[in-house]
């Protein structure tokens, strides 16, 4: 893989999916909201070995211009070999349930953008008969829980979003990787309190870079989430819905 | 203020004194002002916390986390000068750099350690015979003083600043960035001689031979047998090889798996240990060719070794005396180790070389210098621990405070000539738990 267009890029996880591409000489545009944040990674991605084509920004609540930032990435780079779409933000879910306003900028930057990047990535990568696609859902859409069910819809829905998507793309040959990480150490989770499950997010970069390689379909990374999502999916509803998750 | 789980990650690798009551600060980004508490408490930079006593700790008060701040800002190929931010730790840099031949200036018995916790201890390694303490390397840092300035340091431009910083314990300020003098490599492995001596005369024979020849030394060390076989070892020497291996060892960490009961690790495991440790090695010398993640870092290859003393942590305990005629000193210090049974089975000797550290607090004078750990068993390892200070400084030596929860504020001031010079550096918002402890702040 050698060129590759990063959605989300200044995100924790994804820059240490983006380091390890770098070692490996890649040529890369990256794109996320900050500017003065993407020339920073530019540089870091750069000394690290990456040539660094394309640097832009974006906003996720506006997805008009999705396309356009892609295509100018595109232009930039010449051809695409992979993709990984890291962007998201963690609602507040008690906003959420006051407002309707909250729940669908949630939405928006959650679901809605992905699936607009996705849509122009698909129809690429379609044509071209080859390449990667990953996407960062989460774990929280394996099931809704009060605590955030808002996100957790949100990511659910892309989770099945994707699974259609790589039904229709495998004929291409074109290999779609849903991403399913646990509790994360980054800036997203700081203000939580860190138990013995969060992972860093170095050893996620590194698994992610690993699936992208390999057109895995479903990652749960750390492993063990596989198994603990397993038993949270098949608690019965009428025990699961009076527990306090 | 409760103490939250979060907190109770900050701690240091000797696993004690333990830290209850640290706030956690989140520096958004290098450019804008530390977030200062408002009730006027202090703060400390705090990197992957390889310290092993109380330096990196700040009890009562605030931790600022580095290690996420690991930004490359540049790099020339041609000379080989990275500048990174302070967070970038040097395991990062061997993996970014070793491919394209550039090794570290210096390095010590880790790689898990942030670039600015090597300038702030000014560490040394197994090369500091020809080339001195890590500060040497350091063309220039950036120092973000409590008042929001930002100051470039070298030693041409605030150059008090840059000596006071270099091993000044994080205390003068917050290290942002660091530009460093890598160091030319033609191959990942290294030609190895390991020499067993039998003594500290042999000691003191195969080293003087050696550091003319081999760049990197160091000897592990058996601190559980007296009479003649009082500081044997094995001496492992090597220089960087033109030659390599067709295939990188793997390199896989293995977690220690869980804390160990304490009573494991006494003094006949030890004994046993030193004595099977020895005696791996059937001739006097062995030659070999070896990959530098062995050769350096030997106990990297277990995650969270520190986990073997088990819950009541241990003490870390780094001195260097200067040299003399009959090593009757060193010798003295030996047998008062091995009499009392309290070492453990990772004790490392070393010569230093007389090139003088650029930081006025740095540790490294010429003579020799002994590293061991002790199990914390309380009264008695800390009452053994200041009479080896007694001997230690009226032989003109001094303690190593990365490694150290426990010297009193005299051996401090003893073991810190330009201590009042360094005061006038150090800024009124930065503190550490070891700092209120030599300087006998409440």
């Amino acid at each position: 893989m050698k060129k590759i267009v990063i959605i989300g890029a200044t995100s924790a996880i994804a820059i240490e999916v983006a380091r390890q591409f770098a070692k490996e000489g890649a040529t890369l545009a990256l794109l996320a909201r900050n500017q003065r944040r993407l020339d920073e990674l530019a540089q870091d991605l750069g000394t690290r070995g990456a040539s660094v084509a394309y640097t832009g920004s974006f906003d996720a609540q506006d997805i008009t211009s999705h396309d356009r930032i892609l295509e100018e990435a595109y232009h930039r780079l010449g051809d695409f070999d992979a993709a990984l779409v890291a962007h998201g933000d963690l609602p507040d879910q008690s906003a959420c349930q006051q407002s309707t306003v909250a729940t669908q900028d949630a939405l928006r930057s959650n679901l809605l953008s992905p699936i607009a990047f996705l849509t122009w990535l698909a129809n690429y990568f379609e044509t071209k008969k080859a390449g990667n696609i990953s996407v960062i859902s989460s774990v929280a859409g394996d099931r809704g829980r009060q605590s955030n069910y808002i996100y957790g819809a949100a990511k659910g829905g892309l989770s099945i979003f994707l699974q259609g998507l790589r039904n229709r793309l495998t004929p291409a040959g074109v290999t779609v990787t849903t991403i399913k990480p646990g509790f994360v150490d980054t800036p997203m989770t700081s203000h939580l309190p860190k138990g013995p499950l969060f992972a860093s997010a170095e050893s996620v970069g590194k698994r992610i870079h690993t699936a992208m390689k390999r057109g895995e379909a479903v990652v749960y990374t750390p492993f063990f989430w596989r198994y603990i999502m397993l038993i949270i999916q098949h608690i019965p509803e009428c025990i699961f819905r009076k527990l306090k998750l | 203020m409760t103490t939250k789980p979060s907190q109770l990650r900050y701690q240091s690798w000797g696993r004690h004194p333990k830290a209850f009551d640290q706030r956690i600060l989140d520096l958004p980004s290098l450019s804008s002002p530390i977030p200062l508490p408002a009730d006027g408490s202090s703060v400390l930079a705090y990197g992957l916390g390889r310290s092993y006593g109380d330096s990196c700790l700040n009890d009562g008060n605030s931790l600022i986390p580095m290690a996420g701040k690991n930004n490359f800002l540049s790099f020339d190929p041609t000379t080989g000068i990275v500048k990174a931010q302070a967070g970038v730790s040097l395991a990062t840099i061997l993996d970014v750099f070793v491919p394209r031949g550039w090794f570290l200036p210096v390095t010590p018995g880790t790689k898990f350690v942030t670039l600015g916790g090597a300038v702030a201890n000014d560490i040394h390694g197994k090369n500091h015979h020809v080339a001195g303490t890590f500060g040497r390397h350091v063309l220039s840092f950036g120092l973000l003083r409590s008042t929001g300035e930002h100051l470039t340091c070298s030693p041409t431009e605030n150059s008090h600043l840059y000596a006071a910083t270099i091993g000044g314990l994080g205390l003068t300020g917050l290290i942002t960035w660091v530009e460093l003098q890598l160091h030319a490599i033609r191959s990942p492995y290294l030609d190895t001689r390991t020499t067993k001596f039998r003594n500290l005369d042999e000691f003191f024979d195969v080293s003087q031979e050696s550091d003319e020849k081999y760049e990197y030394s160091v000897s592990w060390v058996d601190c559980t047998s007296e009479g003649e076989n009082l500081g044997r070892g094995l001496f492992m020497a090597g220089n960087f090889s033109e030659r390599t291996k067709p295939r990188a060892p793997r390199s896989l960490a293995i977690p220690f798996p869980c804390q160990a009961p304490s009573w494991l690790l006494n003094s006949y495991a030890m004994r046993a240990f030193n004595t099977v440790y020895y005696n791996k090695q059937m001739s006097r010398v062995v030659e070999g060719l070896t990959h530098y993640n062995p050769f350096f870092y030997p106990l990297d290859a277990i995650l969270n070794w520190n986990r073997m003393y088990g819950a009541r942590g241990f003490f870390q305990y780094q001195f260097v005396v200067p040299f003399e005629q009959d090593r009757g000193i060193i010798k003295d210090i030996f047998t008062r180790i091995t009499r009392s049974k309290r070492a453990s089975f990772l004790a490392v000797l070393k010569t230093f070389g007389g090139i003088e550290p650029p930081g006025m607090m740095s540790f490294p004078r010429k003579g020799v210098t002994l590293a061991l750990d002790f199990p914390n068993d309380g009264a008695p390892t800390l009452q053994l621990m200041n009479e080896l200070d007694q001997v230690v400084l009226a032989a003109g030596g001094n303690i190593y405070p990365a490694k150290d929860a426990r010297m009193s504020s005299h051996a401090f001031k003893v073991s810190h000539p330009r201590l009042d010079e360094f005061k006038t550096h150090i800024d009124p918002r930065f503190s550490s738990s070891l700092w209120r402890r030599v300087m006998e702040l409440s």
